[in-house]
């Protein structure tokens, strides 16, 4: 059996390596599962055990109960696991997010999770890992990706809501609450009183009591004066798109924050008043560089645009091949919903 | 441009009429003079001929981002627009040009008779000093149609908000003869180029749904029963020699239908007419389909006249040389129109709608479900005593359509949409069952919610045959209940059958794809009407 395939081997269950018996973001039940990061399509109930970088625990054990059995390293420090050396090293989506090295003789498979080359000032900046086998995501893996830097970004935020409020309007902002919303948080930060959703709140708790400091934001509750958030600023997931909560705010302005936004069809696609191209995933020339960076000798494309972006590879001589796996948008999108219990208030 | 990128930016982001009149309002009041006129002018279809091919374009884009042909395809069909694809992919500009609306224009007026070299050196030089949404609209003005939600009665809407003058008026105004370099904004909105007085039409009359029994509608006496004609409801307006053919939507086609123009140029009195415009071969209506394609166009042409005539049933008049006759009874103002249709020759695809013969209720059931064989919907039910209402209003006027028909059917292709669309699989082809295997029979776009596309987009993306293209063939899985207004036998259609007017109905989820009908159940439809 070649190097690679002892080291790992995709099953229905997940990504399994089979000479240290365990998972990579399984998506069924196993006994041992290392974990990427703390979005609901890659940490999942159900596991025996968990291992996760030190900055992602806490984050797992709020969305996945405190009963776990986890356990966590810091990044850049090695752990040996039936002679499989396991790394965690910076991916850049979320705070605790990394792409996890393994190595078994000298051979070497970088599994990406979810990453952002651009560096945001919140989650530990993306780190290119030489090795033979490089298994990436693809999410925005077509060439009309290309993301604005992190200060234009900001500009068009704040603008946006200055805007707002001259005409007296509270600005809402809509991101997932792990990664988005902490991101949105810190590119907002200054402006005016920032107001979290409780699912929000709750993770940013748990974020900061494993010291990580977030910039202070307060709880947006239902019983909350309505005059109080008048030309505020609010965060709050994707699901509380048309929600009472939402409704009940007076005279606001709602953003869609993602990186779907590049699209005209898909800002005009739900009746919002702005889309804002906020990604926590890679850009295509993102994509290229961080696989180009790898040097590796074998690329597998997980997903989102994998039948496009292995294609893409190996035209310009990446041997690269797809991988069907049950990680994406769509996927983390309905385990949120379920995971926040948004949409019954 | 910056101003009317933000214009752009600012309507197409929503779908509230009223927030879109307003950023057009915010727009009129600030926007120079020539920009405000070639906004009009952009916006109701008078757009100066592409000065450069859309190949090229594509060809040029190619050649600057060094991305292979396949690779461009597929982030054309995911975006779904071209101009905004190539604004997408092309690099970050490396220098910013300020022109306005108007300098655009008239510099892409001149770039039409240059060659494909100076074409290209003047497109690259745009593309190089524009940002991404300017390079947008550059690429909009070069050809493509702004499909942003913005008709011609939303603009006029928005002109009326901002002057006080007559909605109908500024339509009349803004349809007319004009040419930005020959009048100014305000000669245009006060119709100095027009004659408003020939051509105000009247708010048209309209029609509730029929929601309870015909014998509580009174004694049969009192009503007039007609056909309900399925195509589009037109007034057709005569004064001082000059004639205007206005859309129900209020906004002016009478260059859509030259046929309809000259023939009432026969009637030597003036009017206002109220009817139905249809397509029309041979004495008989043909569907409404047919009649789409003379609908919206630039220019109709000859060819296109023979392919789809078209015809005009008069219902209705509200004014006689120069006399509001609204309040008038129905009946009379019928006895007016049949007078006026007796009293010069006419060609016969200008007809009075005939009057439904009937003693009794009862006898209405049959001829409304035999509407079908004429092309009609159904039927109208007016009471004789009524007068031109403005508007819609409940008790004199009843519609009593006939039933869809409907059939279940499973999907086989699915395809994106476009515009707002452009992001979901939106457009389905459906199949019944023939034998062991499946035949498409109607392909349908409409009917289910944002929230039940986003879910059948996703199961489209999981359950995809291709990988590559715009089409998508799928598993035959997911089952829905289409409705049609009428079926023939065809020649043109694999199945053999022609469905008009097909939509979903609803998403069977409970059923599964075995249970879907047969093509023998299909064309037995075709006996029952």
């Amino acid at each position: 059996m070649s190097l690679e395939n002892q080291l790992i081997k995709f099953t229905k269950k997940g990504i399994y390596c089979p000479q240290g018996k365990f998972y990579l973001d399984p998506w069924y039940p196993v006994d041992y599962a290392i974990i990427s990061h703390g979005h609901a399509d890659h940490a999942r109930r159900g596991m025996k055990r968990y291992l996760c970088t030190d900055d992602s625990k806490a984050i797992l054990q709020h969305r996945l109960g405190a009963d776990i059995s986890v356990e966590s390293i810091p990044y850049d420090s090695t752990l040996t696991i039936n002679g499989v050396k396991v790394s965690f090293y910076p991916a850049g989506h979320v705070i605790g997010s990394a792409q996890i090295r393994l190595e078994y003789k000298g051979y070497i498979v970088v599994f990406s999770g979810d990453y952002k080359t651009q560096s945001d000032f919140i989650s530990s900046p993306f780190e290119p890992i030489k090795c033979h086998t490089f298994i990436t995501e693809s999410t925005f893996g077509l060439p009309i990706y290309n993301w604005k830097s992190e200060k234009a970004l900001q500009d068009q935020l704040q603008s946006w809501v200055k805007t707002n409020q001259s005409n007296n309007r509270t600005s809402v902002f809509l991101g997932y609450s792990l990664g988005k919303a902490q991101r949105l948080i810190s590119l907002l930060d200054g402006c005016d009183d920032i107001y979290v959703h409780r699912a929000i709140h709750n993770l940013n708790e748990a974020i900061s009591g494993s010291g990580i400091k977030l910039p202070e934001t307060k709880l947006w509750s239902a019983d909350l004066d309505r005059k109080i958030l008048q030309n505020k600023i609010i965060i709050a997931p994707p699901a509380l798109l048309g929600s009472r909560m939402l409704k009940r705010v007076p005279n606001s302005a709602t953003a869609i924050c993602s990186g779907w936004m590049q699209i005209r069809g898909n800002r005009r696609w739900q009746a919002v008043d702005a889309g804002f191209v906020v990604s926590d995933h890679a850009d295509w020339n993102g994509l290229i560089s961080a696989v180009k960076a790898t040097e590796a000798e074998k690329v597998y494309v997980t997903h989102g645009s994998q039948a496009v972006f292995s294609k893409y590879l190996n035209e310009i001589g990446i041997k690269a091949d797809e991988l069907k796996t049950e990680y994406g948008d769509e996927a983390l999108a309905k385990a949120e919903k379920e995971t926040e219990n948004i949409g019954r208030e | 441009m910056k101003q009317f990128s933000d214009l752009i930016s600012a309507i197409e982001i929503t779908n509230k009429t009223n927030a879109k009149i307003d950023a057009l309002v915010r727009y009129f009041s600030t926007a120079p003079d020539k920009d405000k006129l070639w906004l009009i002018a952009l916006f109701t279809g008078k757009r100066p001929s592409r000065p450069v091919k859309t190949t090229l374009m594509k060809e040029w884009c190619m050649e600057l981002t060094n991305l292979p042909e396949w690779l461009f395809l597929e982030s054309y069909g995911t975006v779904g627009d071209l101009g905004e694809t190539l604004a997408l992919l092309l690099p970050e500009p490396t220098h910013h040009l300020d022109l306005s609306l108007n300098e655009w224009m008239t510099e892409l007026k001149a770039l039409k008779p240059k060659s494909d070299d100076e074409k290209k050196a003047f497109v690259l030089e745009a593309w190089t000093g524009l940002e991404q949404q300017e390079r947008l609209i550059f690429n909009k003005l070069i050809g493509g149609s702004f499909r942003i939600g913005v008709s011609k009665k939303t603009l006029v809407n928005a002109l009326a908000k901002l002057t006080n003058i007559d909605a109908n008026q500024l339509m009349h105004s803004i349809i007319g003869n004009w040419e930005v370099n020959s009048i100014a904004f305000e000669e245009l909105i006060h119709g100095k180029h027009i004659n408003y007085d020939n051509s105000k039409p009247y708010p048209f009359c309209l029609a509730y749904a029929l929601e309870k029994d015909l014998p509580e509608l009174g004694e049969p006496d009192d009503w007039i029963v007609e056909q309900k004609w399925d195509g589009i409801r037109g007034q057709i307006v005569k004064r001082n020699n000059e004639i205007y053919i206005w859309s129900r939507g209020e906004e002016l086609v009478t260059k859509q239908f030259p046929e309809l123009v000259e023939a009432m140029s026969n009637f030597k009195d003036d009017f206002v007419i109220d009817g139905e415009i249809l397509a029309m071969k041979d004495n008989d209506v043909l569907l409404f389909n047919d009649l789409q394609k003379r609908l919206n166009r630039k220019n109709v042409t000859k060819k296109l006249l023979e392919e789809v005539p078209v015809g005009f049933k008069a219902y209705d008049i509200l004014e006689f040389n120069g006399d509001d006759i609204r309040e008038d009874a129905f009946e009379a103002r019928r006895q007016r129109l049949e007078s006026l249709f007796n009293s010069v020759a006419l060609p016969e695809y200008i007809k009075l709608s005939f009057l439904v013969d009937f003693k009794d209720w009862k006898e209405l059931h049959a001829i409304r479900d035999n509407s079908r064989a004429i092309n009609s919907e159904g039927l109208m039910l007016k009471q004789k005593k009524s007068p031109y209402h403005t508007g819609r209003k409940k008790g004199d006027w009843w519609k009593w359509k006939v039933d869809p028909l409907t059939i279940d059917a499973v999907m086989i292709y699915a395809q994106k949409g476009s515009g707002r669309r452009s992001s979901k699989y939106t457009d389905y082809t459906f199949a019944v069952k023939k034998d062991d295997a499946l035949v498409t029979v109607a392909k349908a776009y409409s009917g289910l919610t944002d929230r039940e596309i986003t879910e059948i987009s996703q199961w489209v993306n999981k359950n995809a045959i291709e990988k590559f293209g715009p089409v998508r063939t799928v598993k035959p899985e997911l089952v829905f209940e289409i409705a049609f207004e009428g079926i023939a036998l065809s020649n043109r259609h694999k199945s053999g059958v022609a469905l008009r007017f097909p939509r979903i109905a609803r998403w069977r989820k409970d059923k599964p794809a075995e249970e879907i009908d047969t093509i023998e159940t299909v064309k037995s439809l075709i006996l029952s009407c």
